[in-house]
């Protein structure tokens, strides 16, 4: 048995903040808050704003009078970097909220990711608003159509983009060619999408006739959106393989195209795919020129070459602004809801495929 | 299966900056030549011009002529992926390809050349390959195992498996035992006199005790100043160039009182 030696504060601690400072000015922060707003008229935004606030100011008083200004300082930035933080969490918390509280109720609707919205009309929403019935139609049509416009977006738009950063870092060699690649590629970045839609729409009506709108003109509308970040994004990649192993190809005799293919490429593979998973994820969700090349449709269209089809974003944006019956709404904006977390359900799946892809083939290490 | 460089009249540019002047030089065939010299006189430089590494970098050519066996390197026509099989390098940092398994790394020249090799044959090269760099018995248990998970040193013999195993005529190093502790660089060193018996070996080394003990001959390069181009100053036995220098500047860069 030791004896337990009783001793004063260490001398290395001394002017320190006890440990429980933050909570207790917290608690006074959020008390003083409510009695505030409870003055001019309570609100719950308003009473966290006017805490985080008392809060900070507390915090950083107490600290600059007990330990220095040094302390203080580094109190307030912490409270601005966690309130930016907070700040930024705020739209992205409230938007998956909003979106699963309106969207769950379309989305456990029986047969709703397995029919379309063909023959559905508006009678039969007013009866299942005045009934009390279930609310008819689907997005099955949509869903199809986002899938299948995407996957021939991502078919034309990978070979094309991999191919230019290939040449970019491989070939290129900052040669003129090269710099006005990169150049147009930014400007590419920058197209609005509505802009990109009519492109495509306008070199379908000159190529193959007037009013053409299929499912394939709006992937070639996205692919010109897709492209530029295709590119970019396989050029950061394909810059990061190591010299080096390029020259330990050479040097066994390999060829510069099959260095490329088998060594370069390999390397880069994991960034490579999961930026080609984030270009599609940028796509999936454009309205505007779908909407310009694709048309809208309530049936179900398997010929991406034929023919007016729908997509999820479509969907939504006509569901909401025509509803399919006028006078009740509610169905309506129930299936947009639906379609809508059926979208971010979608974008949140490519993600995790793009990390899933990412540690799949990344170089492997370890004995 | 060893062949004999002759370099004559040999200059390097880099764009329009000549990096290294007139060189003439006779390696023979089996026989272990260090080039030796002060950082940026243009060693590796030439080095790498023996089998036209030089060239990947853009705006670098040469003038003059490298002949292997007679055969000029730099003849118009001359592709130069057949040189790079005839003339194989191994590097200063090891490089094994980060995707490939042991086996696939010894098997890199082969396989990435699309050569047909049945699974036998592949068995026998890897073996006589591994054992040729003396990593053998290091790893004959993991080759499916990842190339980088080994030491430093067992990485840089894999890379010399890696060369050897495309059975080159010649086999250049630039610096391979710079990254490398004292024991992995003993370990190479061996390889090297091993190396000699079947192999025309030119290493680039910033280590004299090293070059004193691996090689037959020694060319001593030097650099006027910044900006002015690399010389060879002197190309000797080793024992001459460490104990009899003919020319001053070697004679103060071996016994360390240079500059």
């Amino acid at each position: 048995m030791t004896a337990t030696v009783v001793r004063k504060r260490s001398a290395l601690t001394k002017g320190q903040l006890p440990k429980f400072a933050p909570y207790i000015v917290l608690a006074v922060a959020v008390i003083v808050g409510a009695a505030i707003l409870a003055l001019i008229g309570f609100n719950a935004f308003g009473w966290g704003v006017v805490s985080a606030a008392l809060f900070t100011i507390g915090l950083v008083a107490w600290s600059g009078a007990v330990e220095g200004a040094r302390k203080a300082k580094d109190k307030l930035a912490t409270c601005l970097i966690v309130g930016s933080f907070l700040i930024a969490l705020l739209p992205l918390v409230s938007v998956i909220w909003t979106v699963l509280v309106n969207g769950i109720p379309g989305l456990v609707t029986p047969g709703f990711l397995g029919t379309s919205m063909n023959g559905v009309t508006g009678a039969f929403d007013n009866k299942a608003v005045e009934e009390g019935g279930k609310v008819l139609g689907g997005i099955y049509h949509a869903l199809l159509g986002t899938l299948q416009i995407t996957l021939l977006a991502t078919v034309i738009s990978v070979p094309v983009g991999l191919l230019t950063a290939i040449y970019l870092v491989e070939y290129g060699n900052d040669r003129p060619l090269a710099r006005a690649i990169t150049f147009f590629v930014d400007v590419m970045t920058g197209i609005p999408s509505i802009v990109a839609g009519l492109f495509a729409a306008a070199f379908f009506f000159a190529v193959v006739g007037p009013g053409t709108k299929t499912g394939a003109v709006a992937a070639v509308a996205l692919s010109v959106l897709m492209i530029p970040v295709v590119v970019r994004s396989s050029e950061e990649m394909l810059k990061i393989v190591p010299n080096e192993l390029r020259e330990a190809s050479y040097a066994l005799g390999v060829r510069k195209w099959r260095t490329i293919t088998k060594v370069v490429i390999p390397t880069a593979i994991s960034g490579i795919a999961s930026g080609v998973t984030l270009a599609i994820a940028r796509v999936i969700g454009e309205t505007a020129p779908i909407l310009v090349t694709a048309g809208f449709a309530t049936t179900i269209n398997n010929n991406v070459f034929g023919g007016w089809m729908a997509s999820l974003p479509t969907f939504i944006y006509t569901q909401i602004l025509n509803p399919t019956s006028p006078s009740n709404p509610g169905p309506s904006d129930q299936r947009a809801w639906g379609a809508a977390l059926v979208l971010i359900i979608l974008v949140m799946l490519l993600n995790l495929g793009a990390r899933l892809i990412a540690r799949l083939f990344a170089p492997k290490t370890g004995r | 299966m060893s062949k004999r460089i002759d370099v004559k009249d040999l200059n390097v540019y880099y764009g329009s900056f000549l990096a290294v002047e007139d060189v003439n030089i006779n390696i023979e065939a089996k026989s272990v030549t260090a080039f030796i010299g002060p950082s940026g006189c243009g060693k590796s430089t030439f080095l790498r011009t023996l089998n036209r590494m030089h060239e990947v970098l853009p705006g670098a050519r040469v003038e003059g002529e490298v002949l292997l066996d007679g055969d000029n390197l730099y003849d118009a026509g001359v592709d130069p992926v057949t040189v790079r099989t005839q003339v194989g390098m191994v590097f200063q940092r090891p490089n094994p390809f980060p995707t490939m398994s042991i086996r696939d790394n010894v098997l890199a020249g082969v396989k990435l050349n699309n050569k047909k090799i049945s699974k036998g044959e592949a068995d026998a090269l890897v073996e006589k390959s591994l054992v040729g760099a003396n990593l053998w018995n290091e790893v004959k248990d993991r080759l499916d195992k990842p190339g980088s998970g080994l030491s430093g040193g067992q990485q840089q013999r894999l890379c010399i498996a890696r060369a050897i195993a495309v059975e080159p005529q010649v086999i250049l190093m630039d610096e391979p035992c710079s990254a490398l502790d004292p024991i992995s660089t003993l370990a190479v060193e061996d390889l090297i006199n091993e190396l000699k018996d079947q192999y025309t070996v030119v290493i680039v080394t910033h280590n004299m005790q090293q070059a004193a003990r691996v090689s037959d001959k020694t060319a001593f390069f030097n650099i006027a100043g910044t900006g002015k181009p690399g010389k060879l100053i002197e190309f000797a036995d080793t024992t001459t160039i460490f104990n009899n220098p003919s020319q001053k500047a070697t004679e103060d860069y071996v016994s360390g009182r240079f500059g």
